[in-house]
Formats: structure tokens, C-alpha cells, sequence
């Protein structure tokens, strides 16, 4: 038996894609459907030296994992969409304060405890701009167990590169549904580690003032060097500031630092994309069915292909405008009312060309449901 | 295209059903490298409510997970079988045992009914194993997989001290089913 080899959950997936990457600590409140994230790693951290805190609620988790994280350690919680909500203001402490941290959110519908067993992707644009006040965000999602590993490993890198939190945006087909993994060998996907201060004891050490390259060198909190953390706007030594010039200056730096990588940050995947002429757009467990309808329509000649997005934050407007450039329609395919779609049509030059295929009803959209419209689109008909 | 099986395990909660498809689907991709998705609807309910659940097994990708027309099903309560026989693969193979299922509707399919239940329980004395020996009975009927790698995929998830209670029942379920075997 190979061990390298497994057959599990996405949720399982995604516990793996932590460990490989270095996840130390886990706090959190157990959600369907993200539930299998938080029962994982309740096993396996303890095993190895790491800490799993059940807390009371997911506002305490969000801010366990921003005072763990300031000690030096790789952190993650985990939830679905009323947890999502609960955590937003904690989120934006950790973009204000700049702390990298990774929250994955198994997406069930919405609003409110909505439909709690069955998929949505509605949470797209709350991931965004759930938390208050001008920020950026990384945003990353998968559509298959390989992938829902290495964006779990790609989080946790960014959060670390980029001193951000990076949220996972899966869904619940994705959580629940059991297919195979391969485990990528030690050294096979890059590992960012913490970048520490050389500033040695006893030096002053100012927390945010960034090197030459922009990036901010850490020192773990309670550790050698004594500094402030605050979400007010702040100065070098991270102290309190509303002088106008600080505030500006962080304010651009918060936002910049992510939208100007947006190349770096991007992740996607073409199927079938060569010389199509209709182009479904999608991620998660949608892109499946797309994917599917696609491979099935190219061995009928059809010329359709997918674009799939891995990365939905910072959104890859130029990408899809180049990619899209040249295709006769659009169909976003998710399973939303059109949250990715507003974005797909703000970056093609043809946004009339641009159509939503969509399901809201708690089912995973299925390859008939896109092709009936894509009939429609193309004037063949139902 | 590549050989693709497309499968229905249904019944109530409590039957195994779900352990058994997540057995079957473990064993095609851990010990004969191939493909399979197992996905089910998640809901309230637990034992006693019907139970679903979708396996895909394949030398190719599989990107849509659920199956919409199996070439196999497996009915272990009569509900079961009303809802999903309809939906059967023309020329698929339907699988129900006697004991819980009484055929009565004419689907296009190779219906096999099976004692296993009764097996089962004259055998072995445990409802526990039933499932096992669904799927023996399944190996038995058909040839998706070598019985070998389902006894393995069943060896790394059932305690050591059940295991020969276990194997047991796949090998009664295995008799059972090779009787019909095409």
C-alpha cells in the first residue's frame, strides 16, 4: 500500500495541505460543513507538538489564531458562513495589524444559517468585503482534492509572504465529497517560512517598518524585542497614529502590497480553452461540472472550453480579459446569484456577451443545467 | 473514453450503506490505482432515515461526482427501491435483498434479489456485517474490482479483532453473488 496515496475528503484534503505547509496551531468552533477540518486537526496537531483550542465561538477562534500567529507560529481556523461573519472583524485586525493567518471557509448557503448541509457559493463577495474599511484580501479556492491540498499550501505561503490573512473559500461538495490524494513528497512544493527580524535583543526593533523589498520582518511576540500591536492606524513602532501622512501612507500600503502582486498571487487553469469559442468561467465544485460538460462537448467537436479560477482575490481582471478576449460568450458558472459574473463582466471589453449559468437551490449545478443555456446562448434552442 | 462505472448504494441509515461505498471506492483508488469519487447527501438524518450514496469508479478523470443514471444499483429497503429503480442504466445491474425489498416494478435491468440478510444472521448472528456482504455479493456479480482489494481496503478499516467476522461475511456475500455472475 502506498501510503502517499489516500482516498478522503476535501476537508481531509485541505488538514493535509496544512501539515505539509507547517500549520502549528488551530483554533476554532466546529460548522457543517467544515466540521471534518476541525475534527482532523484535533488529532493530528497534538501528535506533533502543535495546539488545537476548541474556543467558544468563532469571533474568540479568529482572534486565538492572530495572538498565536504573533508568537512565531503558522496558524488556521476553519468555518462556513455564519462563522465567516462572526469573524469578519477580527479579519480586519489582521490586515490592519498585518498578521498572516489562514481561514478557510467550506461555503454552505446563506444568508443567515441558511442551508447548512448543502452548497453554495455565496460567500464570494463577503471574503472580499466582509470586514469594514478599504483593504485588500487573498482569496483562493479548489475544485479537486490535489488542488484544495496545494491552495492550502499556497495559503499559507501568501499569508506568510504577503502578512495577510489569505482566506480558502471551498464549498460543501467540495468538503464532503471523497476522492483520491496524492501527497506530495517533503520539498516537492515550496514552504515560506516566517521572515524574522536580524534585529537582535536589546536593539530597538521597529515592527513596521518595511526592508528595501516592502516585506516586514517579524519578531515573535513575548520573545526578545518589546513592541505594540493595535488595529488603529499606526507608525513604524506600532504605536497609535492619526497623523495624515502615516495614515495615508499605511492605508496605500495595505491594499498595494496585494493588488500590485496580483500576477504573483493568481492561480488558474485552462481546460479545453484552445481556440474555443464559448468560455465557461468557474471555480470550486461548479468547475467540475463545466469541466465536464466542456471535455464532453470538445469530443463532439464543439469548441468549449473552461478557465478555471483558483485564485478569486485579488481578482485576475487582466487574465480573464485576456483570455476571454476572443470568444463568441461567457457563462460564469457558480452557484451564486452572479458574484464572480459582476467581475468577469467589468473585465472583458465585450461585457454584453457575458451570461451567469447558475444554481441557488442547495444542489451542485450540474453539466445539463449549463448546456441548456449555453443551447440558448448559442441560438440552437432547449 | 476509458471505462466508467457509475453506482447507487441505497438504503436506510444505519445499514452501512455509506461505510460500504466508502469502502469500495478506497479500494479501486488505493490498491488498484484507479479513479473514483463517493459523494452522499448530507442532511438530518441518521439511523433510520434513507440514505444515499454516489460512487464513480474510472481509469479517467472524473470531474461531475454525482450519478445521475447508475449502470449499478443497490436497493436495501423497499423505499430505496422505489425512488432510484427508475433511474437505472438500461441493461444495468440491480442489486436487492430479499429479506427487505419486494421487486415489483419491470425496470430495464438485470434484477438480482439475494438473500444476504438472512445469510447474514443464519451464518454469523451479527446485522453488523451485512454491509460487507453486500458488497461480496456486488464482487460476486460483477467485475469492478478483484475481491482481493476490497478485503484489503476493508483490513485497514475495520478493528483487528472484527476482521475475520468481517471477511466472513464478504465471503458469503462473494458465493452468493457469483451464482448470477454473467
Amino acid at each position: 500500500m502506498n501510503k502517499k496515496v489516500r482516498f478522503l475528503q476535501g476537508n481531509e484534503a485541505c488538514v493535509e495541505g496544512a501539515i505539509y505547509a507547517g500549520v502549528d496551531f488551530f483554533a476554532g468552533y466546529p460548522i457543517t460543513p467544515s466540521t471534518e477540518i476541525a475534527e482532523r486537526l484535533s488529532e493530528y496537531l497534538p501528535q506533533r507538538g502543535g495546539k488545537f483550542i476548541q474556543m467558544e465561538d468563532e469571533i474568540a477562534s479568529m482572534c486565538a489564531i492572530i495572538g498565536a500567529s504573533l508568537t512565531g507560529k503558522k496558524v488556521m481556523t476553519a468555518t462556513s458562513g455564519p462563522g465567516f461573519s462572526l469573524k469578519q472583524e477580527a479579519i480586519g485586525y489582521a490586515c490592519m495589524a498585518e498578521i498572516p493567518c489562514v481561514i478557510a471557509n467550506v461555503q454552505r448557503g446563506g444568508p443567515s444559517t441558511g442551508n447548512p448541509t448543502h452548497v453554495s457559493q455565496g460567500d464570494i463577495n463577503q471574503a472580499r468585503w466582509g470586514t469594514h474599511g478599504d483593504h485588500s484580501i487573498i482569496a483562493l479556492t479548489a475544485s479537486n482534492h490535489q488542488d484544495v491540498f496545494k491552495m492550502t499550501v499556497d495559503a499559507f505561503n501568501m499569508a506568510e509572504t504577503y502578512r495577510t490573512p489569505v482566506i480558502l473559500l471551498f464549498d460543501e461538495v467540495i468538503g464532503h465529497m471523497r476522492e483520491k490524494l496524492v501527497i506530495p513528497e517533503e520539498g516537492e512544493l515550496e514552504i515560506v517560512d516566517r521572515l524574522r527580524t536580524s534585529v537582535p535583543k536589546d536593539v530597538d526593533y521597529h515592527p513596521y517598518l518595511p526592508r528595501e523589498d516592502g516585506r516586514l520582518p517579524m519578531s515573535d511576540f513575548g520573545g526578545e524585542h518589546r513592541y505594540n500591536v493595535t488595529g488603529l492606524f499606526h507608525d513604524m513602532w506600532g504605536f497609535p497614529s492619526n497623523n495624515p501622512k502615516i495614515v495615508n501612507e499605511l492605508l496605500r500600503h495595505l491594499v498595494d502590497k496585494i493588488d500590485n502582486n496580483v500576477q504573483a498571487i493568481t492561480r488558474y487553469k485552462e481546460h479545453c480553452l484552445e481556440g474555443a469559442e464559448y468560455i465557461l468561467v468557474s471555480y470550486g465544485s461548479s468547475a467540475r461540472s463545466a469541466i465536464h460538460l466542456a471535455q464532453n462537448r470538445r469530443n463532439k467537436g464543439e469548441k468549449i472550453g473552461v478557465l478555471e479560477l483558483q485564485s478569486l482575490w485579488p481578482f485576475p481582471t487582466e487574465l480573464v480579459r485576456e483570455k476571454c478576449a476572443r470568444a463568441k460568450a461567457v457563462l460564469v458558472v457558480e452557484m451564486n446569484m452572479g458574484q464572480v459574473l459582476t467581475q468577469v463582466k467589468a473585465a472583458v471589453d465585450n461585457p454584453d456577451r457575458v451570461f451567469l449559468a447558475n444554481r441557488i437551490d442547495g444542489k451542485l449545478i450540474t453539466p445539463s443545467d449549463i448546456k441548456r443555456l449555453l443551447r440558448v446562448i448559442q441560438g440552437r434552442g432547449v | 473514453m476509458s471505462e466508467r462505472i457509475r453506482m447507487v448504494f441505497s438504503g436506510s441509515g444505519g445499514q452501512g450503506v455509506i461505510t460500504a461505498a466508502i469502502i469500495l471506492a478506497e479500494a479501486a483508488v488505493i490498491y488498484e490505482g484507479k479513479n473514483a469519487t463517493q459523494s452522499q447527501s448530507y442532511g438530518a438524518a441518521a439511523r433510520g432515515g434513507s440514505t444515499r450514496s454516489d460512487i464513480i469508479i474510472s481509469d479517467g478523470e472524473i470531474n461531475f461526482p454525482e450519478v445521475t443514471q447508475p449502470n449499478i444499483l443497490v436497493c436495501l429497503t423497499e423505499e430505496a427501491y422505489t425512488t432510484y429503480s427508475p433511474i437505472i442504466r438500461p441493461g444495468g445491474t440491480l442489486l436487492t435483498d430479499s429479506r427487505f425489498v419486494q421487486i415489483t416494478r419491470k425496470v430495464d435491468a438485470r434484477q438480482v434479489e439475494l438473500p444476504m440478510y438472512e445469510t447474514v444472521m443464519e451464518k454469523i448472528g451479527k446485522p453488523v456485517v451485512f454491509n460487507i456482504c453486500v458488497l461480496g455479493a456486488l464482487l460476486g456479480l460483477t467485475e469492478i474490482l478483484k475481491p482481493e482489494s476490497v478485503m484489503a481496503a476493508i483490513a485497514d478499516r475495520v478493528p483487528k479483532d472484527f476482521l475475520t467476522m468481517n471477511n466472513r461475511a464478504f465471503d458469503l456475500g462473494l458465493v452468493l453473488g457469483a451464482q448470477f455472475r454473467k
